[in-house]
This record gives C-alpha cells, structure tokens and sequence, in this order.
C-alpha cells in the first residue's frame, strides 16, 4: 500500500486525529497522528484487512530540542510493506496511550523510551525503568540532559 | 517409597531465587528473578541492563565515521554483521552507491561471521545442556574463522573492518583460497555434530516440547532471526526484503518443521541455526565464485555530513534484526541514533514462555533464544 493511499485511509477513519503524512527524507514515510489517538490508530492499523502490520519492528523516543517524539516503524508481515507511525509530544510532561496491548513487543521498547526520555505510556502493563538502576536520576537521552558528579558515591 | 506424612503437615511456600546476574547458563550478565514453587517457575523476570554503555548518546556525539568501533561491541560474536548493519544503514541515509566488489567482500564476511556466532550459539547451548564436547568442537571450528578475520583486518573479535562506502581494505592475497579451504573442511563437520548430539536421545528430551512459541505469538512479540524461523515462520531479511548482493544469490531458509516435538520449541530453534550454518557456506561457495575486481570503496567527503533526513533500515544479524533509526540533521553527527537490537526485543517474550516450566528449562530457553547481553543492554 502507498504511503499516501495509507494516509488518506487513516485520515477516513480518524479526521483530525490523523495530522500529516511525513515523507520527504523519510524512509519509510510516518503518519504522524495526535499522541491521544496512537493506541487506536494502531490497532487500526493492525488489524484492517488491507493494512495487516501485524509486526512493530521498533519503537524509538526522539527528543527534537523544542518537543518529543515517539516514532513507531510498522511492518506486514502478509502484505510485506512498511509505515511510520509517529506522535509527536509536548516538553513538559510527555505521555501518550501505551501500545502493549496492541503489540506485545511494544512493551520493552516503551520501558527503553520511558527510562531514557522520561516518556510516559499511560495503561502499559509494566513501566519501569529497564536499562539504568531505578534510582537514577534524569533521563540521558534528553538533549538538556545533565551528567552527574557521582552514583552512590562513585565518579561519573 | 510413600512417605507416612499427613498433607497438612508439609509446610510448603513460593521462593524467590536470584538466577545471575553472575551465572554460567545467562550467557553474560542477565539476571533473571525467579519466584518457584518447588522445582516448577511460577514467573521468570528478566533484569537486563547491566552492561548499559548508552552507546545510543556517544552515537549523537560523535561523527557517523566514528561510530563504527562502537558497533563491534554490539553483538561481539557477530561484530562483522554489526559493523555492515550500520554501514547499509548510513549508505541508505545517504543514498551512497557501494562498489560491487566492497558488497561481496561484506556478504562473505557476514556469512562467515554468522557461521562463527551459530557455533557459539550450538556450543554454549549444548555446554548448558550439560554436553561440554560439542562446544570444544565448536571453538576449534570458531577459531579458523577468527584466523581468515585476522588475516582481513588483523583482529579476531572487535573488527571494525567495514567503512560508510564500503570495507576499510581489500582482501589479502589467497584469502578466498583460505576461505574455500575452510568451508571444504567445515561443511561435513555440521554431519558430525548432529551424529555426536543434536539426535542425542537426553539432548532432544531437554528442548522438545520446551518452550513453545507459535508463529503468530512470535510475530506479536516481535521475534526476528532464528527464533521466528524456529516457530515456522520463514522470514528472513535476506530473502525479503533483499538488500546487498542477497538476490544474486541462491539459499533456503530455514524453518523450524516441529521434526522432534512441537513446532516452535527449543529443539526447533537449535535446528534452525544447524541448518543455517550450511546455507551459510552454499552462499558463501556462490560468492566466492561471483566476486568481480574493482574498487572496495566508495568515494565519501571526509567531513561527511548527509543531508537532513531519516531512515530505518535492518538487516538480518545472527541473532535477527538488527535496525539502525538513524535521524540526520545535516550536521557531522546523528541527531539521534536508535539500534534495535534482536536479543532485546526477544527477552520480552521471556517472561510469558517460561511459566510453569522447570528451573532447569530455564536454561534451555535462554540457550535456544541465543541472546547476547551487549547487545541488549547497549
């Protein structure tokens, strides 16, 4: 399916929810979507007979200086074609519905992007920190991120 | 004999058992907290993370060119495949074009490679399995190939061998001659290893029926590699979603077909990676034979700085997809660079596949995901 054909079948269903097609440069193209209706665009995604992503190959926190962004790169493993699905979130305080339910793998990924942009996945079934020890402190993969003096007394 | 003991006067309750982070069978640091009732696993966490580097923060501070070192400590059993995953994924950032030649230097490399970790992946699974001979095979196996490595770019382990463009040098004389020496020497040892275990009658009561993983749940959960082949389903990046040389070249792949006990279970998943090492050499018989001369590099500005763009691109690494989101501002260094590692994605199904087992299938399962903990922690 084309991006745009894709596009314009989400924006059918979704309205406005649905906020613009992202091509240019981009391989393969994300439909960018409002963060509040993520979950439900992806299970549209998932299980529209024309659609079928039935695999997340990945999901990725971005952090673009003025806000962030969780992009999503989808895969059909029956019609062998690809998408980006991608939200992008305020500053302060950035959440949006977690995708667990629709795609078990979401799970660990979501944790990755919580633990190291501080991103928050409303409903996921387990968020907590995955790669640093649960007392850290921040989130590094922000771009205003801070390293520390020391860790319990050890020299960063 | 029946012991003379009332019910109710056993007192029975669930334990809490740290497995790792410092455990023979976790292959690296993974640590896995059981709660057991008995012998028999109630749940199996895993908690990874211990060997995090934040490779993905050095990748925004350094330039593309530089990064490449740090990819050879992604999956260092398999660092060649690391190395060219995120060489195929900048040169598609960048629309490079890479001479033909740097190609086929890449793909036998790869296969080589992918040989290499599968022997460790066959030798550390049967070594867990409680069969240490097999993974004395597998290392004297190993070791020829570290040999060709050195030969190519004079390490044994961390290469960084391929470059934005193509492969850092070109191969040494009587290299393909070594190679095919190799091959002509490996290919029948893949018999012996399954005359000497793989239908090894205890070996295969270990892994059948074992943690089984349909196809669907496989896909849900985001398995790549192996382990997805293991249940049946016959994906394999090389075959479909072709990137390389790949479709000038002739090669199965390989599924798991339930021969012993279930389909998806340990059995099926060790049976893929046997079988794959021998589609391994035919494609690397083929592009021994295909190899044109020419260049092995492309020309790339030394201050290399792609226009802004972004790109997702995964190629298919021993231990399944590896991706590489890489987002280019315009400037010398990423903007953000996400690695989308196999054995990462694969410990969130652990979790769900080893209730109910045993303690001991535990490490079963860990051996037949064939995870790396570098590559997983990053």
């Amino acid at each position: 399916m084309e991006p745009q054909a894709l596009f314009d079948a989400v924006k059918a269903k979704f309205g406005d929810s649905a906020l613009e097609l992202q091509s240019a440069g981009c391989r393969p193209a994300f439909v960018v979507v409002a963060p509040g209706s993520i979950a439900d665009v992806a299970r549209f995604l998932r299980d529209d007979p024309a659609m079928r992503f039935d695999s997340l190959m990945c999901l990725s926190g971005v952090d673009t200086k003025d806000r962030f962004a969780v992009a999503c790169h989808l895969y059909s493993m029956q019609h062998r074609h690809a998408i980006g699905l991608k939200a992008y979130l305020p500053k302060e305080n950035p959440s949006l519905p977690s995708l667990d339910a629709v795609w078990p793998a979401a799970n660990f990924m979501e944790r990755e992007a919580f633990d190291l942009y501080g991103i928050v996945f409303q409903g996921s079934k387990d968020l907590r920190r995955i790669l640093l020890p649960e007392d850290w402190e921040g989130h590094p993969l922000r771009k205003d991120y801070k390293y520390p003096e020391s860790y319990h007394g050890i020299k960063v | 004999m029946k012991a003379n003991i009332p019910a109710e006067a056993l007192h029975t309750e669930e334990m809490l058992i740290n497995m790792g982070p410092q455990h023979p069978s976790t292959h690296g640091v993974l640590r896995v907290i059981l709660r057991t009732d008995g012998e028999v696993v109630v749940n199996a966490r895993p908690d990874v993370g211990y060997l995090h580097r934040g490779l993905e923060k050095i990748g925004e501070r350094v330039t593309y060119a530089q990064f490449m070192p740090f990819t050879d400590r992604l999956d260092y059993l398999a660092a060649m495949n690391c190395n060219c995953a995120f060489a195929w994924a900048v040169e598609k950032l960048a629309g490079i074009e890479v001479p033909e030649r740097a190609e086929y230097i890449r793909v036998i490399v790869c296969e080589l490679n992918r040989i290499s970790s599968h022997l460790i992946a066959f030798g550390s699974f049967t070594a867990d399995m409680g069969a240490f001979t097999p993974f004395l095979y597998s290392i004297r196996e190993r070791e020829r190939v570290n040999d060709l490595f050195e030969l190519i770019c004079g390490n044994r382990l961390t290469y960084n061998y391929a470059r934005i463009g193509g492969v850092s040098a070109d191969l040494p004389p009587g290299f393909l001659e070594k190679t095919k020496e190799f091959l002509d020497y490996f290919e029948p040892k893949i018999d012996e290893y399954n005359d000497l275990i793989s239908y090894n009658k205890i070996f295969v009561h270990r892994l059948a029926n074992v943690a089984v993983i349909s196809g669907d749940d496989a896909v849900a959960y985001g398995l790549t590699g192996p382990n997805l082949r293991g249940s049946g389903v016959k994906f394999d990046l090389r075959k479909d979603e072709p990137y390389s040389v790949y479709p000038k070249i002739d090669f199965k792949v390989c599924a798991g077909t339930g021969e012993r006990g279930t389909l998806g279970d340990c059995f099926d998943r060790y049976m893929v990676r046997i079988n794959e090492m021998r589609e391994s050499v035919k494609i690397l018989r083929q592009a021994i034979a295909q190899i044109p001369e020419g260049p092995v590099t492309a020309k790339v500005p030394r201050v290399f700085k792609p226009a802004a763009a972004e790109a997702y691109v995964r190629t298919e690494c021993p231990r399944g997809e590896t991706g590489f989101y890489i987002i280019s501002d315009g400037t010398v260094n990423p903007s953000r660079l996400k690695i989308r590692a196999g054995s990462f994605v694969t410990m969130n199904i652990f979790e769900k596949v080893t209730r109910g087992l045993m303690i001991a299938d535990i490490v079963a399962v860990i051996g037949s995901f064939d995870i790396i903990l570098p590559e997983i922690d990053r």
